[in-house]
This record gives C-alpha cells, structure tokens and sequence, in this order.
C-alpha cells in the first residue's frame, strides 16, 4: 500500500505537488507560514537542481536570491513599475544574469572550490548591496515595496490578503516545478546527472560540460530569484540579510534536511526547517544551535535527508520521486 | 587628488600588514588541512574566535599576557584534535563537500554557543603593558603591539617552515598532500598524520584569534567574514601552497588596509575584487598547481 502511494508520487510528481500544497494552507498552524515554505521550498528547490542534480555545491545561493529580490523590489519601490509581472521578470533578468557571470567565474574551479568562490562572490554582492544605499536602502534594507493588485489579462486580482497571496505564489512555483521535472525529463537533465555521477565520463562522452554545468547554474539561479521575487512582494521589505551568507547556509539547510537529489525533498525540508524554527522560538532564542545540531547529525547519520531516507526505506527501488 | 601625508600612508601600509599576517596565520592552516585532507574547515573562523576568547578569559586568570599567548592556542588546537577524532573522521571516503557542511553546522554551533556562553556584547582586550607603548619608527609612530604581532607570526611562520621541511613529520605531511595512496603503501599511518595536521591548522587559527584580539576585539561573530577572507587568500595563493597562502595574505591584507585609506567603503569590495582578477588570469592561484587536489 505504502509502495503503491510512493509509486503514484514517482510517477505523477507534478500532480502530487499541486494537491498537496493546493491544500497546504490549511494544514500548518498559519498561512504566513504556508507562503514561507513554498517561496524557500522554490529556493531550495534551485538550489537542488545545482548541488542534488548537477553535483556542484553552491555556497552563495543568497546571491541570485537577493539579486531576484532586490530586482523585483526596486523596479516598484525606485522605478514606479506597475506591473506585479514586469517585477518579477526583472527580478528573474537579474538573477538570470547574475547566475551567468558568476558561474562562469565559479565553474574555473573543479570541487572544493567552486563551493569557496560561489561563497565569496555572493559576499561581494552583499557588500555592494550594503553599500548601495540609494537603491538597496543599505542596512536599514530596501522598503515600501508596493503590492499592486495582479493583471490576469483583462482582470486585476487584489493579493492583500494572505490567503490570495498564497495561491498567486502556489501558481507561480507550480510553473517552476513543472519547468523542473521538464528540465530533468530532457537529456539535458540526463546529462546533469552524469556529470554528478562521473564528471569525466561525461566529459569523455563527448558532452561540453562546463557548458552545461553553467546552464545548470543558470537555471539554478533563476529558480532561486524567482522565490526572492516572491519574497520582496509578500514582505513588501527586502532585508540586506537577504544577499548575506547565511540565507546562502539556510538553503543548503534546508535542501540537505530534505533530501538532495530528491524531487520533493527541498519541500519537505524547507517545511521542517521552518516549521521547527516557528516551534523552536517559543523555547529558546538560540535557534542557530538547535539548527547547528541537528544539521550536523543529518549530515554524519542520515545524508539522504527525510525524504531521501523515506524513499530508501519504502522504495528499494529507489524511483526518483 | 589624494591630500595624503606620507607618513599616514606609511601607517597605513604597516597596519595592511599586520592585518595580512592575520590572514597569512589563518589561510595557512586551511591550506594545510585542505592540501593534506581535502577538508574544507568552515569552523576555521569559530577556532579563530575560540582562540581569542580563551586568551582573553586565561588572561583574566592568571593575569599573564605570555602564559595566555602559549595555553590559548594549544586549548584550540586540542579543541581541533577532538573535532577531527570524532566529528570529520567519520566523513572519510565520502565527497569532499561532507565535511565542509559538517563544519559549517559546527560554525554555526559554536558562534551560537559562544553567545550564550560569553554573551551577544563583545570585549574589550588589553595589549599587554608592556606593549601598550608605540614606537617610533623615524617617519611615523606605530603601536609596539602591532609589531609584536608581525614579528610573532614571522617567528611562527619560520618554525613552521623548518617543521615541515627539516623533520620526518613534515616530510610525511607534504608527501601526503602529494600522494596519500604511496604514502599508505609505505606502511605509515595517514591517519594520525591527519589528526597532528588537523590540529597544527586550528592552533594557528587560535593563535591568530588571540593576536587579533587586542586589534579588533572579541565578540562571538568576528570569526565569521575572517573565514571567508581567508578563503579568498587561499584561492588566491593557490590552495596548498604555503608560500602563496603568506604573499597572498600580505596582498590581501594590503588591499584592505589601503582601500579604507582612500575609499573606505570599497575595502569590503576589493577584496573579492583582486579574487575575481586572479581567477580570470590564473584561474590555479598566484602559486598553485593546475589541476592539483581537484
């Protein structure tokens, strides 16, 4: 039975996606909270397409994040844009090109490296953002972003309250899980995965793999400043937090938690992480070593993540759901 | 266009050096561990605030600015001994990203820890008296503390040198960073080379932490952005190269300090700045093999 319900996920995860989450706002103890795992689930959700996918681990995802968010915001907070699309499509160009001459630098380096480059250059842009006070708003982060109502073709669809909010981002990370298991289904995706298994043999397969890792990245980091898009318009602030390393180690976080690899697990984790940080606050302000610790026990006895340990256990299979 | 003294230039370029030694101790041990294991220590910047706070705690005790500056050190190095025994062993033979997410956990960890433990509100840490003077060096007065420190890790530095090049440790490590599987065959025990290395590395993290004290204070965060500069010397030294972790960390540490004489906002910037050039020009480091422990 339990198989059978995993084989169905495996095998329609698109679908599976959209009745869970279609429902998810009623199943968590506030929507806020609905809204956050499915913008950081999209993050993560770019971020797993690079490191569970591609094998390449990012430690600067904070910068496509915070250049979508910063995108989306100052075109309607400093440029009057106003359209909520306009926005996000100048969020995602940014992001976009960010994710292209950042990659380009990073994927110089092989292994270890690229983690350490990737790490730098997203401090780099937090500085500039930091310093950057007339567009970024510097430390104080960037404020007043407007959420106009949404144009649908000849409707306008007001989002201020939480509950339309929620499904205007659920539509828009529905497109991006789509887009992903299309990305993974093609043989481009089929390369990822052979350059994460044996980077040299796809290489020797004839396959322009550093070509195609940098269009991994880029995809990578057009998911990533789609959800900071997102995040610029539901909070109508973006925080300078937003580009700093520790949205970077949040990302891997939550991926890790949930399983790397694994088409649901940057969902799942990003519920756990922040359903626990949401619980955790009640008890103690030291949420970092509650966080610290159980990562670090994730990453010496379960590295498959929650979901990726599910799927070993009740799949032996191992369908890649 | 620049209404500067020379004298204040001067200054400036003696407190860009003192700043790269800082960097030179702490991007010599990553670049160890990293040549040796293919460990990337992201807690290297909390043995860094370790060693600082347990100078600062040792000297409160026992009142000795020179007991502190030899004991701190040693407690973070045996610090590293037990993080390395239990906690980055278990991760051998799996990817090398596996310990670097294992340490960025214990970073996180150990910041936090420090907080609760030492409190959010930083410290202030005395040089000792006898330091507390400046000298005059002819064009400009410098604090004699700051020269302690550049003749500290130059002391350092060479015993360093002489360790691994003059004994049978030190032969062991470089032959390991070169080859580990001949080294196994030759029937010597990799694994406690690791383990000495591992804990060479995070003494001069905290050794680094405790000079670095007096200069920038102590608060629970001051490993965290160090870390990262240090991995840009790495990267711009040539990971696993000694000699280009030193000019490296001077280059850095003199880009710093010179940017915030004429443009203070741009010093954070530069930075990655001078990464970004090296890796388009010499994508391997200013010293670094190509293609060496990828």
């Amino acid at each position: 039975m339990r198989r059978r319900l995993f084989g169905v996920i495996a095998a329609h995860p698109v679908v599976a996606f959209v009745v869970v989450f279609a429902v998810f706002p009623f199943l968590v103890p506030y929507r806020a909270l609905a809204t956050q795992v499915l913008i950081y689930g999209l993050f993560a959700l770019g971020f797993n397409l690079l490191y569970g996918y591609t094998g390449l681990l990012s430690f600067g995802h904070a910068a496509y994040y915070g250049l979508g968010a910063y995108g989306a915001g100052i075109a309607l907070a400093k440029l009057g844009v106003g359209s909520l699309w306009l926005a996000l499509a100048i969020g995602l160009g940014l992001a976009g090109a960010g994710g292209l001459v950042i990659g380009f630098l990073c994927l110089r380096r092989r292994g270890i490296y690229f983690a350490m480059l990737t790490l730098a250059f997203a401090q780099l842009l937090y500085f500039i953002g930091f310093h950057a006070a007339t567009w970024t708003g510097g430390d104080d982060g960037l404020r007043g972003i407007p959420l106009h109502p949404l144009g649908i073709g000849p409707f306008t669809v007001s989002l201020d309250t939480s509950i339309a909010f929620y499904y205007f981002a659920f539509a828009i990370v529905c497109v991006a899980v789509a887009g992903l298991k299309r990305i993974l289904d093609s043989p481009f995706g089929a390369v990822l995965q052979a350059i994460r298994e044996n980077s040299d043999r796809a290489m020797a397969c004839g396959y322009n793999i550093t070509r195609i890792k940098l269009l991994s990245f880029v995809f990578s980091a057009l998911f990533a400043g789609t959800a900071g898009a997102l995040e610029a318009l539901r909070l109508n602030v973006v925080p300078i937090e937003s580009l700093y390393w520790s949205t970077s180690g949040q990302v891997v976080m939550m991926t890790l938690l949930g399983g790397a690899g694994t088409f649901f697990g940057p969902f799942v984790g990003a519920a756990t992480f922040l359903v626990l940080e949401d619980r955790a606050s009640v008890f103690t302000e030291s949420w970092p070593l509650v966080i610290g610790l159980i990562f670090m026990a994730f990453v010496l006895f379960l590295p498959r993540g929650i979901w990726g340990t599910l799927l070993y256990w009740i799949a032996p299979r191992r369908t890649p759901a | 266009m620049f209404d500067v003294s020379l004298a204040a230039l001067a200054a400036q370029v003696f407190t860009g050096l003192v700043l790269g030694m800082i960097f030179v101790l702490l991007a010599i041990g990553l670049s160890l561990i990293f040549g040796l294991m293919t460990v990337v220590n992201f807690a290297h910047g909390s043995f860094y605030m370790l060693g600082a706070y347990f100078g600062f705690f040792l000297l409160g005790r026992t009142g000795n600015f020179w007991v502190s500056l030899v004991v701190a050190p040693l407690m973070v190095g045996t610090f590293g001994l037990l993080i390395e025994r239990f906690l980055v062993r278990r991760l051998y033979g799996r990817g090398p990203d596996d310990p670097l997410l294992l340490t960025f956990g214990l970073s996180l960890v150990m910041v936090e820890g420090a907080r609760m433990i030492w409190g959010k509100i930083g410290l202030t840490f005395d040089p000792p008296r006898a330091l507390a003077s400046a000298v005059d060096l002819g064009f400009t007065r410098f604090p004699a503390y700051r020269l302690f420190v550049i003749a500290i890790t130059a002391a350092v530095l060479v015993a360093l040198w002489a360790f691994l090049t003059r004994t049978d440790v030190g032969l062991v490590i470089r032959a390991g960073s070169r080859d580990p599987l001949m080294v196994r065959a030759l029937g010597i025990d990799l694994g406690r080379i690791w383990l000495i290395v591992f804990g060479i590395g995070s003494a001069l993290a905290g050794l680094a932490g405790i000079l670095a004290g007096p200069m920038r204070g102590v608060y629970a965060e001051m490993g965290v952005t160090m870390v990262i500069e240090s991995f840009v010397v790495v990267v711009v030294g040539g990971m696993g190269s000694l000699l280009g972790a030193v000019v490296a960390g001077l280059l850095i540490g003199e880009v710093v300090s010179l940017t915030t004489f004429f443009a203070p906002k741009l010093s954070e910037i530069m930075v990655f700045v001078v990464m970004a050039l090296v890796l388009l020009i010499r994508p391997s480091g200013l010293f670094g093999e190509p293609g060496l422990l990828e």
